[in-house]
């Protein structure tokens, strides 16, 4: 019994990261209706420009974390006034294309400048710190770090949405775009700031991926395919909704492997099927569209 | 007529192939309420939406204090001071009216006569919905929320599009009663309208459109009915 309770918070805590990788490509689908193909490799990129800060610097993952936000944000601004912004309209294929095209560019840039040698950011200590909760049940501090983190994300993505006059500006768009035009939002601006905040969520995903497990330049696509399952689980657009699809997918694979260490994957995948058959609008659709 | 605040010189406006307008001259001169009237599909809201920088126009067919703001782009219309009122008021739907109201100032925040107390003393059951999504109010009041979403830009010109349209008379006779209230703050408006009668009461000036070009212009008390009705329906 214990230790299916233990499975089940380890599926908790591993949701945390899917979660953080999903809650940007999440912001951006629900402003800009754009499904990013190339946030896992923008993700990856996060996790080598903490890797060079941190060793140029001579400083740990987590000071470098917070150099690297500052050029992810300028990164996800520039990516979208310069190209993303000129492939939306009504045709939902060039986004897509495009995105695609810059998920390869960004793998082999990538492999160009840091080979294709496994990483890893190293934190210390705190990677096998653990607190123990009695009996045999015991929790890794980096997951806990990891959910928590996800947590303090998407609240403070909510206060930005539902507090702030940009954020007003921003659901405005999503609502109706050429009455937010009529009120003066220049749509192109907010588009840019959303992919610009998309990517500071990034680098966070970024920190955790590279210190929970073995990085390379390719890894990206594979980790997008759980952030897609998480934000269609969750209800497209909705950021809580995000993170329950990230928890669901999480401990799906973490009882499946508990039964079978070879249905992980499967398992995690089965748990989406599942949810799309029995909600296909995910368990938190917003009322509109 | 004292110096237009807004002119429009040989106006064309073009949906794709589909011609809307044909060389619309007009001029709304500072403070003064203007009236467009005429039948379904004359151009009206094609008009409105040419002004206000949806439609592409040609940048010298129209003034704003006299600088060319055609083909500007809505958004840098808004903050010359030009709001519109769309038709069908169109309020964003996953924002509360009080929110609504915040959006209409987002960009163009000067001072002025509006704020939301204003907003609210002209229309207190917005006060009272204040919290509310928008998209539970009445037909009334989303039109209310429409018209304050417009005014918290301050703007020079207001142009409202058909703000009668689907609404109860009596509603209708409570929102026109609001214009003169609007004028007196020195805004000068631009009313799109079916609804003949309001239109005429409220209106310093009348130009009545047929199939894209003016028919017939001038002051209320100077037009006569078989004069509006010649215009409005060519027979």
């Amino acid at each position: 019994m214990l230790d299916w309770i233990g499975t089940i918070i380890q599926g908790v805590l591993l949701g945390g990261l899917y979660a953080l990788f999903a809650a940007g490509l999440s912001l951006i689908f629900g402003i800009m209706r754009l499904v990013n193909l190339a946030h896992g490799d923008l993700i990856v990129l996060a996790a080598f420009a903490i890797l060079a800060l941190a060793s140029w610097f001579g400083i740990d993952p987590w000071l470098a974390t917070l150099l690297a936000m500052p050029a992810m944000f300028a990164v996800g601004f520039g990516l979208q006034q310069l190209l993303l912004n000129r492939t939306l309209g009504r045709d939902l294929l060039p986004p897509l294309l495009v995105t695609f095209g810059l998920s390869i560019i960004i793998q082999n840039g990538l492999l160009e400048a840091f080979t294709a040698d496994s990483r890893r950011l190293r934190l210390g200590a705190i990677e096998t710190a653990s607190i123990q909760l009695g009996g045999n049940l015991a929790i890794g501090v980096m997951p806990l770090l990891t959910l928590g983190s996800a947590i303090a994300v998407i609240l403070l993505l909510n206060l930005l949405f539902y507090r702030t006059a940009l954020g007003r500006a921003f659901r405005a768009t999503s609502d109706d775009l050429e009455i937010a035009q009529l009120m003066g939002i220049d749509h192109h601006r907010i588009y840019a700031i959303a992919m610009a905040i998309a990517m500071l969520v990034a680098t966070v995903a970024a920190l955790y991926l590279g210190a929970g497990a073995n990085f390379d330049p390719t890894i990206g696509p594979a980790r997008l395919i759980y952030a897609f399952e998480a934000v269609i689980i969750g209800g497209l657009g909705s950021l809580w909704g995000t993170l329950a699809g990230g928890i669901v997918i999480g401990v799906a694979q973490t009882v499946g492997a508990k039964i079978n260490p070879e249905w992980q994957i499967l398992a995690g995948h089965l748990a989406f099927l599942a949810v799309v058959l029995l909600r296909p609008r995910g368990l938190f659709p917003r009322a509109e569209d | 007529m004292s110096a237009a605040l807004l002119e429009t010189t040989g106006l064309d406006a073009r949906y794709g192939d589909f011609q809307a307008l044909y060389g619309i001259d007009s001029a709304v001169a500072s403070g003064e309420t203007v009236a467009i009237i005429g039948a379904n599909g004359a151009g009206k809201s094609s008009y409105l939406k040419a002004i206000a920088g949806l439609i592409r126009t040609e940048p010298d067919s129209v003034r704003f204090e006299g600088r060319p703001i055609g083909g500007l782009g809505a958004a840098n219309i808004l903050k010359l001071g030009i709001a519109l009122v769309p038709e069908g008021r169109r309020l964003f739907a996953s924002l509360t009216v009080e929110e609504n109201l915040q959006i209409g100032s987002y960009a163009r925040d000067v001072a002025g006569p509006w704020s939301l107390d204003a907003i609210y003393a002209l229309f207190p059951a917005l006060q009272r919905r204040r919290a509310a999504p928008s998209h539970t109010l009445s037909g009334g009041e989303q039109q209310m929320a429409a018209i304050g979403r417009a005014l918290m830009s301050n703007p020079r010109l207001l142009l409202c599009d058909e703000i009668s349209l689907g609404l109860a008379p009596i509603v209708i006779r409570n929102l026109y009663e609001v214009i003169p209230r609007i004028k007196q703050s020195g805004t000068s408006i631009v009313l799109v309208e079916q609804d003949l009668a309001q239109a005429l009461k409220v209106a310093d000036r009348v130009y009545c459109f047929q199939e894209g070009r003016v028919s017939l212009s001038g002051r209320p008390a100077e037009l006569t009915r078989e004069q509006i009705h010649l215009a409005y329906f060519g027979h």
